[in-house]
């Protein structure tokens, strides 16, 4: 598999470890209940099919990514900087 | 007596090369395999089958042969299982048959022969299942021993093999006409190309065929294709390179044999070459392999496919028979057939087909061919080599011929099997009677030529060059297909009968010796799906995956079921196409090399002092230091705790994760991320931090120092170094992005020693610079700064401790510590300073009750290990809300605390699982378990960490440490895990 880094190019994908879904978002604060943090830690839908998955270029950029991947096909159809990502939602949240 | 043409042929005859085939001499010719070469010299039987032991000749001419497996070469080099028709001839080369006892001719366990009706599919399932005990014993020593191919060498590979990778914007595989015209119209555009073959020569079919095209002999053509793309910069030539595998993302897997064909590799070059070559677009011209025809004796010496026949002819001119059938179901084996008749031979043709085209009978007629049509092959005669055939005639009635050569047509198998790689199911075609590549191909491959279902030659040379074309457009290159090409297009299609017409032996897999009745019997067993024929049968399950035998075996499957091949379904080709050696697969990672491994700025130091190493992670460092009339290594490891408790030692830390980080919010990031508080953490100070994983578990710990107030250096320890930075990394990318942070890691820019003793003082005083305060009072326990040393070479200082003695880290730029540890050293002679390894380390820190790696085992929280205390209330941190789950405050987990033995010369063992004094020693009352041990040179008795449950209120109870697997137990006291200097008073002066 060769994942498309937004800031290296396509690369082989021994350069990256997977983490998994991309989807939870983390309860900051000291607010962040219990069951909230459960089903950010530890429920994964686990999809067989399109997933937004996190990946890291360690072997590059040491960027973090959002790789959006077929995990039947490993097709990718999307990567952007999960930083990006993070700020955008910070924005688009606040 | 020669089988060879007085003229014709690709081999070079001005060179005559000497081999050895079991013990014999012959000759043959540069530019013959050895199949071809043993042909030549009359030798048709070369091995005996795997299961049967039945004498075998050579089927193929190519990759796809399941029959003439040789072990190659003698001593370290020897390969077994290597296919005669693909080893290119060499001055000297010597070959062996296999699978035979004492000798070819005489093979003893072909006497089970007679035993044969009682091994059939399914033979050892039902044979050797009782008594149970017998079959690791008797049976699968004596199974092993009878089936089976040949020897592996036994002996370390003395070559050496490399892994590459190759990056192209169209990958051609095959070089036949369909692929030299994909190759040339892509080339042309100026596309970066890449054209693999498995052959050493280029030409596919054509040099096995007398074709034309463009009205002139294919020759020309062909050599004016190569002399083109020979001249082309851009495109790149790989013959003897297969193409065995498709991965994801254009990705090919590929294996160059760059020195199979010499007697050993030329110096400093590799036997082979593992090639990942990453194409934008891959354009497949595999061909296709021709599939044997079913009838009894079909795998005698002597029977052959009639397209290898036309390749013995016409490649290598060699006449593989002087009296031949050409038994066919379609009008290529009539090829053959003209061939050997103008190559000199007597041929009989004889064809399923009840009625063929007239040409073709005109042009057998001219000849003076025999043909009998509506005819089938019944049996062979002959057990070592062929000799004669009987006939089912149109009429019912048997005719028996004599003859030398039976060579076999049954239609063609497009190779599609790279084209299934990705999970793609192959799709049957009724018309061609074949299965064709899957509709759904791997991204950015397209097929072409027979590969494809498409076996005329002006059409592959159109397909191919059009394919080239559009690939290279794909790149964005101004391709143009090639101009048509006229040839004649050669009929490839059959009729194809799959059913034998007698109940003796007929092989449907030669390889794995499955035959028709074993189908039959697996169809009478119900085992008719073509996934549990194959495991029944094992059909299509030898190394040559079934190339030759599986459609004739699926067919015949989906007959004696009354369905449709279709319907029927046929199993997936995984990678690799041709068997790969482990060697070019683990290329130079063998040995010491299997890893790369790192060393410290200081390891020759290290080496000179005769450090015995010790593997943590990647890195080599040191573990203790013997020294001549030491019983063990405890001898080593005493003295250099002494030496630190008693004075002084200096120990390379090198290895511990370094990452520096920087920016306004950097202490808020520390507050996040570690369990305990930062911002109050003064600029040139140290703190200890503790940080947990998001579920609540302890993750790493370390020392971070405040080195500005918008800059801090963290250590991490040695095995976490990489997941820590990582995870810092998500922490701040991903969870709190507005953080104003960067971090890098340092950990190969800095090397640092840990100085320790209640000299270190005294030895750090003759390394650092004169300028620079080190007394208690200026520089006291936890604090931190930079200093130079050396005369004006930056460094930092850390007064940390590890050993719970006055110490502190110096760590300079990687550049002088080679330097920096022999100016400790120099500096520490009048204290009797010794380099402590790891060993001592442990040592010391297990006598100061700190946890490292073996207590942060990923199942332990902060409050188990004694360390809840820091958790701060005041903020949030990774893993805060999660730790706190009520099960994780439960006070009976097993909890961080010390153990001595009762008896003080009992050695204790990590590992071992604790029972309350009286309980018996089972699973049920475990109480938790020892973690690390150590004997403790300052008390003189062994000392041990643990998690017990309840375990800080149990001080002072005695109960039982057991380990089972080396039958000890003994009474342990529960205590303080801080043995020695529990009140720090030698830490603080």
């Amino acid at each position: 598999m060769r994942i498309p880094c937004p800031y290296c190019g396509e690369r082989d994908r021994r350069e990256f470890t997977v983490l998994g879904d991309a989807d939870p978002v983390r309860p900051n604060g000291m607010d962040a209940d219990a069951g909230a943090m459960f089903e950010y830690v530890y429920p994964r839908t686990n999809a067989a099919g399109p997933a937004r998955e996190f990946w890291y270029h360690g072997s590059g950029c040491h960027a973090w990514l959002v790789v959006e991947r077929d995990t039947r096909t490993h097709a990718i159809n999307k990567v952007i900087s999960a930083r990006q990502a993070a700020l955008s939602r910070e924005q688009g949240g606040a | 007596m020669s089988y060879r043409l007085p003229s014709g042929g690709r081999i070079d005859r001005s060179r005559s090369l000497q081999f050895k085939f079991d013990g014999r001499s012959y000759r043959g010719f540069q530019g013959d395999t050895l199949a071809s070469a043993l042909l030549a010299n009359g030798v048709q039987l070369v091995g005996r089958s795997f299961k049967y032991h039945r004498p075998r000749g050579i089927l193929s001419a190519g990759s796809e042969e399941p029959n003439a497996l040789v072990e190659l070469r003698s001593g370290a080099r020897r390969e077994p299982n290597t296919r005669a028709t693909t080893v290119e001839l060499y001055d000297g080369l010597e070959a062996a048959s296999q699978n035979r006892w004492p000798s070819l001719r005489f093979d003893l366990l072909s006497l089970t022969a007679p035993l044969s009706p009682f091994m059939g599919a399914g033979f050892y399932y039902k044979t050797f299942m009782w008594p149970a005990a017998f079959w690791e014993k008797l049976y699968e020593p004596l199974i092993r021993r009878a089936a089976g191919l040949g020897c592996a060498a036994g002996l370390p590979d003395p070559d050496h093999y490399e892994k590459a990778f190759l990056y192209s914007d169209v990958l051609v595989i095959g070089a036949g006409p369909a692929g030299l015209a994909a190759a040339l119209a892509a080339g042309r555009s100026g596309a970066r190309v890449v054209l693999c073959d498995e052959s050493f020569e280029f030409g596919g079919r054509l040099l096995s065929e007398r074709r034309e095209i463009d009205g002139a002999p294919a020759d020309a053509w062909l050599a004016a294709v190569k002399a083109e793309l020979a001249s082309m910069p851009e495109v790149r030539l790989m013959p003897r390179t297969t193409v065995f595998g498709v991965y994801d993302g254009g990705t090919y897997g590929a294996l160059e044999r760059v020195a199979d064909h010499l007697p050993e590799p030329p110096p400093h070059q590799p036997r082979q070459r593992y090639w990942q070559i990453i194409a934008k677009r891959a354009v497949l011209a595999s061909g296709a392999i021709e599939r044997p025809i079913v009838f009894g004796g079909n795998d005698r010496p002597g029977v052959m496919l009639a397209g290898a026949v036309r390749t013995y002819i016409n490649r290598f001119g060699v006449v593989p028979g002087r009296q031949c059938v050409v038994v066919t179901t379609g009008d290529d084996g009539w090829r053959t057939a003209y061939d050997l008749q103008s190559a000199g031979a007597n041929v009989a043709i004889v064809d399923a087909r009840k009625s063929v085209g007239p040409a073709l009978l005109a042009k057998a007629d001219k000849a003076g061919i025999r043909v009998l049509l509506g005819a089938q092959a019944k049996a062979v005669h002959g057990r070592m080599l062929v000799a004669g055939l009987d006939v089912v005639l149109e009429s019912g009635a048997t005719e028996y011929l004599p003859c030398d050569l039976v060579a076999m047509s049954n239609g063609w198998n497009p190779a599609i099997h790279l084209t299934t790689h990705l999970g793609g199911k192959p799709a049957w075609d009724a018309a061609r009677f074949a299965f064709l590549p899957p509709q759904a191909l791997p991204p950015g491959l397209s097929v072409v030529g027979a590969a494809s279902g498409e076996y005329g030659l002006a059409r592959g040379l159109e397909q191919g060059g059009a394919a080239g074309a559009s690939a290279a457009q794909d790149c964005g290159f101004d391709a143009v297909p090639l101009p048509q090409m006229r040839a004649e297009d050669d009929g490839r299609d059959a009729s194809p009968v799959w059913m034998p017409v007698t109940s003796k032996k007929a092989f449907v897999d030669f390889q794995n010796d499955v035959t028709a009745s074993d189908v039959q019997l697996a169809h009478r067993e119900g085992f008719c799906a073509v996934e549990h024929l194959k495991r029944y049968t094992t059909l299509g399950m030898a190394t040559d995956q079934g190339k030759t035998s599986n459609v004739a075996g699926h067919a015949m499957m989906a007959a004696l079921c009354g369905v449709d091949i279709a319907r029927a379904g046929t199993t997936v080709f995984r990678p690799p196409y041709t068997p790969v050696a482990i060697g070019a697969l683990a290329g130079h990672h063998r040995g010491k090399d299997f890893r790369p491994y790192r060393l410290t700025p200081s390891h020759d130091f290290a080496r000179e002092q005769g450090a015995v190493f010790v593997e943590t992670g990647l890195w080599l460092r040191a573990q203790y230091f013997p020294q001549a009339g030491d019983r063990d290594w405890l001898d080593a490891v005493v003295r250099e705790v002494n030496a630190v408790r008693s004075s002084v030692g200096v120990c390379d830390v090198s290895t511990l994760g370094k990452i520096d980080i920087q920016g306004a919010d950097a202490a808020e990031f520390l507050n996040r991320v570690y369990i305990n508080g930062w911002t109050n953490l003064a600029v040139g100070k140290a703190r200890y931090g503790l940080m947990l994983r998001e579920d609540g578990f302890v993750m790493d710990d370390g020392t971070t120092a405040r080195l500005g107030e918008t800059h801090f250096v963290m250590t991490t320890t040695t095995a976490n170094a990489v997941r820590v930075m990582q995870h810092l990394e998500f922490c701040h990318q991903v969870l709190w992005p507005s953080l104003d942070v960067r971090m890098v890691s340092v950990t190969e820019q800095w090397a640092q020693y840990s100085i320790a003793g209640p000299r270190a003082r005294d030895v750090l005083r003759g390394v650092v610079d004169p300028q620079y305060d080190l007394s208690n009072e200026a520089f006291p326990y936890l604090a931190s700064g930079a200093v130079t040393v050396g005369g004006g070479i930056a460094a930092r200082l850390f007064r940390i401790s590890f050993s719970g003695e006055l110490a502190y880290e110096l760590a300079v730029p990687a550049s002088y510590g080679n330097a920096a540890i022999r100016a400790i050293m120099e500096a520490g002679k009048p204290y009797g300073i010794r380099p402590y390894g790891t060993e001592a380390l442990g040592v010391m820190r297990i006598e100061k009750g700190h946890v490292a790696g073996n207590e942060l085992n990923g199942q332990t929280t902060a409050r188990d290990l004694g360390l809840g205390k820091m958790m701060s209330g005041k903020k949030d941190y990774i893993g805060r809300v999660m730790a706190a789950r009520p099960a994780l405050l439960d006070t009976s987990r097993p909890r961080f605390v010390g153990f001595r033995p009762v008896n003080t010369a009992d050695r204790l063992r990590a590992g071992s699982h604790f029972v309350s004094a009286g309980k018996p020693a089972t699973a049920e009352n475990d109480e938790g378990f020892m973690t690390s041990v150590a004997y403790s040179p300052t008390l003189q008795h062994w000392v041990g960490l643990g998690l017990l449950r309840n375990g800080p209120e149990r001080v002072g109870e005695v109960i039982r440490c057991v380990d089972p697997l080396r039958g000890e137990a003994m009474d342990v006291e529960v205590c303080s895990p801080v043995f020695v200097d529990p009140k720090e008073e030698r830490l603080r002066v």
